[in-house]
């Protein structure tokens, strides 16, 4: 838009103004055509000098008072980009006249606007009246007349302003030239602020550029084609710019970030034109450490430039570490879930593999798990019975009531009995119900765990327990009744045991006694027929020798069984004395031998000894070792009619014994029989008439005395081939 | 009475009329003076009024047992010397010991044949004989 000055002078004449008349009779005179040349050098010297807008109006409006004696005159200026004319110098008005005289460019009602828009003179008379003023501009002319005159460099095209020229007569000669050389001044001035304004805002948009890009946290660069760096903010000279004395290692990442920025960029480049999304890795200078960044390029098109790229470098290192954490974090919750599910699931199988019911209820008493054995006590069964459904009912409210007992209580944990049914059978079903309740880590509650344990079989353990223990007391009563029993029977027969041995030493007693009383007699008896036999009374007859005979011999046969049961019964009671002593064999034989010679004699039998001369003494009982040997032979003598009676001793093998043994060659004693001959009383021929004397005790009394000397008797026989029998004694018979 | 001669002097001391006489019968007959007593106390006397060579002492008596009756004669000095032959029905343990205890020179059980008795007094005879005690009026009876 051209400049437009607008200048606008007032003639005044200098009487008028002088006088202070108020008349505005003007009388306008010209000293020369328009001025002086000099006074119009001064003019152009002045404008030289000067380069500001009001200064060079007010110094134009003083010439023009002095050299063309205009004596009011006010310069409207339109600055560019204005939308008013603004008053920017005057003459003949106080200052402050001025100051706020302005003109909008939209008030086309005021007829400045016209004047200054259509580039034309107006001329506006003085006013007389009211009506006049309407048609007029407000103007610090007020009802004096002027001249409104478009000023600028190259009228009509370019008015920068306009001049008001007080006076009502024609315009002095020199206004003309001095409208356009001002005009021409005001639209250099004008000019010049123009381009000086313009020249501060570039530099200010221009730092407000960067410190807008410097702000941006991301890098930001402007490259060529060729990926050489044109622009680039802070953030991004760090990555790709390092001066000479930075370390080594900065500048190699510098070089290395540069290498992978314009591979980037130029194989993008040939790849498109326009914005693209890429990753691009960078190393950071500062520490080494990778940094990722999201590549963001688009391709400027300038004519008077050429091509450039535009790349954005947004950091999503971070990014990528947050979204890496994210999918970590992720992960663990999924590895957490399924742990819980794990655990859950274990916790179901665990729970419903209790045979005990289980019941979990919630803080509010409602039951949110129970496992399988509960549910059959707890849960109606599909197709149940009326009845069948009223008793799992029951069991329910019971529990129930068991819960609330448990939710209202302080208790922690509550053990109870509840009386259910079982829904199978209907039977009653006691139950112990063992309650816990579970509590948040704030102490809140949470769960009430029950498990309950069927008490029927406890019970019946306990009832079958009871019996047992019943049938036990009463086994115990009994067996101590029994014990008692023997007891008394014990004591009765250890009485009975003491009153048998009392009895038996009484019986030993009396025997003894009984011999003694049976041998006082007897002896006299013997002695007297001794005598007789001896003719101590004179010689009896033949005869009566012969029935003397008969009574000696029959009373040493009673003497012999009364002496024989007396051995017998002193064996019995224990009243026979054991006096061992150390004697030869051979020497007892040969005294038992002596004392036989008679019997020996009368008989036609031939007698053998054999005992070693080298067999070792025996410790024993001589007396009573005699005995048994003389009655051994005296009965080998009584039952051997011919033939040989032999005695012999031998030491026994690999044994701490002696055998002395009696064989005979007489009649012998059948197999059956060889066990009786040692009873009591026993002769194998028991009748009255019996072939062979004897007491029958013999044998039985030398058994008791080898048994009483630790040895033993044996026979061997052969029914009328003769008997051998065989004593046995200890070498050494311990005391 | 018969005074002290020849003839072997025995105190048979028996409270069994029948044994007693039965024995002193016998001695007799065999060549011995006899003098007889029927218990411990009487025996005593005999004893000591008679010096007897030797007494054949039943050991079951009344007022004063045999026991009793050698201890007193062993213990009296005009006794001591004389030898005591215990005779005893009685065989059971302990009969023998005690008379040994009390003094008896050898022992004798009933019943025992008049012969066997004399055959007993002659060994003990001998035996005292031997040891030089009355050896004078002994060794003319022995055989």
């Amino acid at each position: 838009m051209p400049p437009l000055v607008a200048v606008a002078g007032v003639q005044r004449p200098r009487a008028a103004k002088a006088n202070g008349s108020a008349a505005p009779h003007v009388a306008i005179q010209v000293g020369e055509e328009g001025g002086t040349l000099a006074s119009r050098l001064r003019l152009l010297e002045g404008f030289v000098a000067r380069t500001e807008l009001t200064d060079c109006g007010n110094y134009a409006l003083q010439w023009l008072g002095e050299a063309l004696r205009v004596a009011q005159s006010i310069c409207l200026v339109k600055p560019r980009g204005a939308e008013a004319l603004y008053a920017v110098a005057s003459h003949g008005f106080p200052g402050s006249a001025i100051a706020r005289f302005s003109v909008p460019l939209e008030d086309w009602d005021n007829p400045l606007i016209p004047a200054f828009s259509h580039h034309k003179h107006a001329f506006f008379p003085g006013t007389h009246s009211a009506a006049d003023r309407k048609r007029r501009p407000l103007t610090p002319f007020e009802d004096a007349a002027f001249h409104a005159i478009p000023v600028g460099p190259a009228l009509p095209d370019e008015t920068v302003g306009l001049l008001l020229v007080g006076g009502a007569g024609t315009l002095p000669p020199g206004t003309q030239w001095f409208t356009s050389v001002f005009g021409q001044k005001l639209d250099q001035i004008l000019r010049q602020q123009a381009v000086l304004e313009g020249e501060s805002r570039q530099g200010r948009e221009r730092s407000l550029l960067y410190s807008i890009i410097n702000a941006v946290t991301d890098p930001i660069l402007l490259t060529d084609t060729e990926g050489r760096l044109l622009i680039a903010n802070t953030r991004a000279l760090g990555l790709f710019t390092a001066s000479e004395e930075e370390s080594e290692g900065r500048r190699s990442a510098v070089r290395m970030n540069n290498m992978l920025l314009s591979s980037a960029l130029s194989s993008k480049a040939i790849e498109e034109i326009g914005a693209t999304r890429r990753e691009l890795l960078l190393v950071n200078p500062a520490d080494g450490s990778d940094l990722l960044f999201e590549l963001l390029s688009t391709v400027t098109e300038d004519p008077r430039h050429g091509t450039g790229v535009v790349s954005i470098l947004r950091n999503v290192t971070d990014l990528r570490r947050a979204s890496e954490e994210i999918e970590e974090n992720y992960r663990r919750l999924r590895l957490a879930e399924s742990q819980a599910r794990a655990e859950s699931d274990r916790l179901n199988l665990i729970i419903d593999s209790v045979a005990d019911p289980i019941v979990v209820a919630d803080a509010s008493g409602a039951t949110s798990l129970m496992n399988e054995p509960a549910e059959r006590l707890f849960t109606v069964p599909q197709r149940a019975s009326a009845i069948e459904q009223r008793w799992v009912q029951a069991n329910d409210a019971h529990f129930s009531s068991f819960i609330a007992g448990m939710l209202v209580s302080a208790d922690q944990r509550r053990a109870g009995e509840i009386g259910l049914v079982d829904p199978k059978t209907g039977e009653p079903m006691p139950v112990e119900a063992i309650a816990g309740k579970i509590l948040s880590d704030h102490g809140e509650l949470t769960a009430v765990v029950t498990i309950l344990h069927d008490r029927r079989e406890a019970l019946e353990k306990a009832r079958l327990y009871e019996q047992l223990k019943q049938a036990s007391d009463e086994l115990e009563r009994r067996i101590q009744a029994a014990t008692a029993d023997i007891a008394q029977q014990n004591e009765l027969l250890r009485r009975q045991a003491i009153e048998l041995e009392q009895a038996s030493n009484l019986k030993s007693q009396f025997l003894a006694n009984m011999s003694h009383e049976f041998r006082t007699p007897l002896n006299a008896m013997l002695g007297y027929t001794s005598m007789l036999l001896q003719g101590v009374g004179g010689s009896p007859s033949a005869a009566m020798k012969r029935q003397l005979s008969r009574i000696e011999s029959n009373g040493r046969h009673l003497l012999t069984i009364i002496n024989e049961i007396l051995d017998i019964s002193r064996i019995e009671a224990g009243r026979m004395p054991l006096q061992i002593s150390r004697f030869r064999v051979a020497d007892l034989v040969a005294e038992v031998q002596a004392e036989l010679e008679p019997i020996i004699l009368r008989t036609r039998l031939a007698v053998k000894v054999d005992v070693p001369r080298d067999l070792p003494a025996l410790a024993s009982d001589r007396q009573k070792v005699k005995q048994i040997l003389l009655n051994l032979l005296s009965n080998a003598f009584k039952f051997t009619h011919e033939g040989t009676v032999t005695i012999s001793a031998r030491r026994l093998q690999n044994d701490r014994k002696i055998a002395l043994t009696v064989a005979d060659s007489g009649i012998g004693i059948a197999q059956a029989d060889q066990e009786k001959i040692f009873e009591d009383f026993r002769q194998l021929d028991n009748s009255p008439t019996r072939a062979y004397s004897g007491t029958g005790l013999g044998l039985s009394i030398c058994r008791r005395l080898a048994d009483m000397l630790d040895g033993r008797i044996t026979v061997e026989s052969q029914l009328g081939l003769g008997s051998t029998f065989t004593l046995e004694l200890p070498m050494t018979r311990r005391k | 009475m018969t005074g002290k001669g020849e003839r072997p002097r025995v105190l048979v001391v028996d409270d069994y009329p029948d044994a007693r006489e039965m024995y002193a019968e016998y001695l007799r007959f065999a060549g011995f003076d006899v003098i007889e007593a029927g218990n411990g106390l009487e025996a005593l006397q005999r004893a000591s009024d008679s010096q007897p060579d030797i007494i054949l002492m039943d050991l079951s008596l009344p007022v004063m047992d045999g026991w009793e009756a050698t201890r007193r004669l062993k213990a009296g000095k005009a006794t001591a010397d004389i030898p005591v032959v215990a005779l005893t029905g009685h065989a059971l343990a302990g009969f023998s010991d005690g008379a040994k205890k009390a003094g008896c020179d050898a022992f004798v059980t009933k019943p025992c044949l008049p012969e066997d008795i004399v055959k007993e007094i002659h060994r003990v005879l001998d035996i005292a004989s031997k040891k030089g005690r009355r050896s004078g009026k002994y060794a003319k009876t022995s055989r």
